[in-house]
């Protein structure tokens, strides 16, 4: 197929799946109702976060652990909504709307039919990131100062960060096309791992060595250290030994090498599930 | 192949194996296509005829790439559907009837463009299209309703629509008007002629069991039946061939199975049976009058009582019971002498 061709089609699925994927995620509530939601889920979460960490953690909220905590758990809200949302798409056009198979027989660049629909959960969840990080800044005194952010440090690991968690989703999104059974908490299952072991919420240290070097082996745990020191000015000390410039280079490698990871894996599960007829597959529903 | 075919098959095969609950390590196998072969040329409205499981729906399928074959070949606008599905997917289109599929959140018009906007329809003349298409199959009044509102039947016909829309070159039918009331199967059908008719150039396949349908509609039609063609020509032709037997309907009371004494009767070349409340009604083709006394003196001799007789001109269907060797709807139940 010609480049240009090629580049319009890839252009048409990206646009026309967000604007799907906005239908699906808004469509579901009265839009004040959805408004509601979308600011006190994340309010919720980090308030858990609050109560859990005064009750256990020494000196509560006023640990200096804290700050480079509450902003993990904030930017991981991206992981579980980008990563999931992408994945949860093949389940949901396969078993519940029955569409992926015309999906499959129109001249769509599923590539960017996916990431498109995760488009939408992404701009959800960065209404939940922003308010939880207010949240923080004004009442929690968690030290992010407008004046302070390493503007080009966190432009390139937002970036860099959005491409990672969504070849992620392509990568699930892979195995959730060959597993046509029980395969409903595979993206959440996943974001759950991620959490333990990505030092979200405790210093990547505390783990177990052979966790804690699964845990350095992840690109997300590179990708919410850079954003911890662009918006804090520091990070774990876990990673004092990599530069602002080596952390980035590391985020946007890894991304690399997880890109030709995801499509190769997603291509292969695709094939395999056109030789087992799971393309149309109805499971559950 | 010649770009004069848009669809070309040879020797397609498909096996699904599928394991066994009670004993994982057993597979099992079905042979859902053995060795299809078949040309649609350009242009042509050909049907596959079959009953359920006789791998119809298989068969689109694998033209349409959801799914690959286990051998043979396919080609569908001159690419082959193994090796180059994506190429293959800018020429073709898929309906597939009896279905509930569509965005449940979304209007069927906003369904309808969506997918418009898959194929790089103009906004302005999708909309114009969709009017009109939503028009044809009585949908005018449902186009803002959100489509988790809709019937089961309404939604068929906004798939119908979506299949239509893009005005592909090859479109694969699947049973369209399964499920659909008389009236609006009718509707459709009319449809699809005169779009054919208007679009000479494009060429549809059907899959149907309605031998009805596949009369009226189809130039030509392949008669599948657990994964082979038995029989292939233009419904006509078919007829025709079968002219020199004859075709008898029997209705008769006191039984409520007369298989086992039909099967008795020489020169009986195949029946069907269809149980109804009061009587039994048989199709049975016949080598020749003369074996009519025979069948008739071996009922009565059974226990039954002739309630009525027409001697008819052959259908489809009888098409297809001589072909296969038992009725449509009796996959075990007819039966060849």
């Amino acid at each position: 197929m010609p480049s240009d061709r090629r580049f319009r089609e890839t252009l048409r699925s990206f646009r026309v799946a967000t604007w799907l994927g906005w239908q699906i995620e808004s469509n579901w509530a009265d839009p004040f109702v959805f408004a509601i939601y979308s600011l006190v889920k994340p309010l919720a979460g980090a308030l858990i976060l609050v109560f859990m960490y005064a009750a256990i953690a020494k000196g509560g909220v006023n640990s200096p652990l804290f700050p480079a905590v509450f902003v993990g758990n904030a930017m991981f809200i991206y992981v579980p909504a980008v990563l999931a949302g992408i994945s949860w798409t093949i389940i949901d056009d396969r078993e519940h709307y029955g569409m992926l198979k015309y999906v499959y027989t129109a001249p769509v660049s599923v590539f960017a039919y996916l990431v498109g629909r995760g488009v939408a959960k992404a701009a959800v969840a960065t209404v939940a990131v922003v308010v939880t990080l207010l949240l923080g800044t004004l009442a929690l005194s968690v030290p992010i100062r407008l004046a302070g952010i390493d503007w080009l440090l966190i432009l390139g690991a937002l970036v860099s960060g959005c491409a990672m968690l969504s070849l992620f989703g392509i990568l699930l999104g892979g195995v959730t096309l060959v597993t046509a059974r029980h395969n409903y908490g595979v993206g959440e299952a996943v974001a759950g791992g991620l959490y333990l072991l990505c030092g979200v919420v405790f210093p990547l240290e505390t783990l177990p060595l052979w966790l804690e070097v699964v845990g350095r082996g992840l690109p997300i745990t590179y990708w919410i250290e850079a954003v911890r020191r662009a918006l804090l000015g520091a990070g774990s000390p876990a990673f004092n030994g990599l530069s602002n410039g080596a952390l980035l280079g590391v985020v946007v490698g890894s991304t690399v090498v997880l890109a030709g990871l995801a499509v190769g894996t997603f291509r292969l599960a695709e094939r395999r599930a056109r030789a087992r007829g799971l393309l149309d597959m109805q499971t559950m529903y | 192949m010649s770009s004069e075919l848009a669809i070309r098959t040879e020797d397609l095969r498909r096996v699904f194996r599928t394991r066994k609950r009670e004993a994982k390590k057993q597979k099992r196998e079905v042979v859902a296509l053995d060795g299809i072969a078949f040309e649609v040329p350009r242009g042509e409205l050909f049907g596959v005829l079959g009953p359920n499981g006789a791998g119809k729906t298989t068969t689109i399928k694998i033209l349409a790439t959801l799914l690959t074959p286990t051998s043979g070949h396919a080609w569908v606008a001159g690419i082959d559907v193994a090796t180059d599905p994506k190429a293959v997917r800018h020429h073709i289109g898929m309906v597939s009837g009896g279905e509930t599929s569509g965005y449940g959140l979304l209007t069927v018009e906003e369904n309808l463009w969506m997918f418009s906007q898959f194929y790089g329809m103009e906004t302005r003349a999708a909309r114009a299209r969709i009017r009109e298409l939503l028009a044809v199959v009585g949908l005018s009044d449902r186009a803002k309703t959100k489509i988790y509102h809709l019937s089961t039947g309404m939604r068929q016909k906004m798939n119908f629509v979506r299949g239509f829309l893009t005005e592909p070159e090859i479109l694969f039918l699947d049973e369209p008007t399964l499920g659909l009331d008389v009236q609006t199967a009718r509707t459709l059908r009319g449809f699809v002629s005169n779009w054919l008719r208007e679009h000479p150039d494009r060429t549809i396949l059907l899959t149907t069991h309605a031998m009805h349908e596949a009369d009226e509609l189809c130039e030509r039609v392949a008669i599948i039946d657990r994964g082979r063609i038995l029989a292939c020509g233009a419904p006509s032709n078919l007829k025709r061939d079968l002219k020199h037997e004859d075709v008898v309907r029997l209705r008769i009371g006191g039984l409520e199975d007369v298989r086992p004494i039909v099967a008795t009767v020489p020169s009986v070349s195949r029946f069907s049976q269809t149980a109804h409340d009061d009587c039994v009604e048989v199709d049975v083709i016949l080598a020749n009058d003369a074996v009519l006394t025979g069948l008739l003196a071996a009922v009565e001799a059974g226990g039954g009582t002739l309630l009525s007789l027409e001697k008819r001109a052959p259908t489809l269907e009888d098409v297809f019971l001589d072909v296969v060797g038992h009725g449509f709807e009796e996959p075990n139940g007819g039966g060849a002498s």
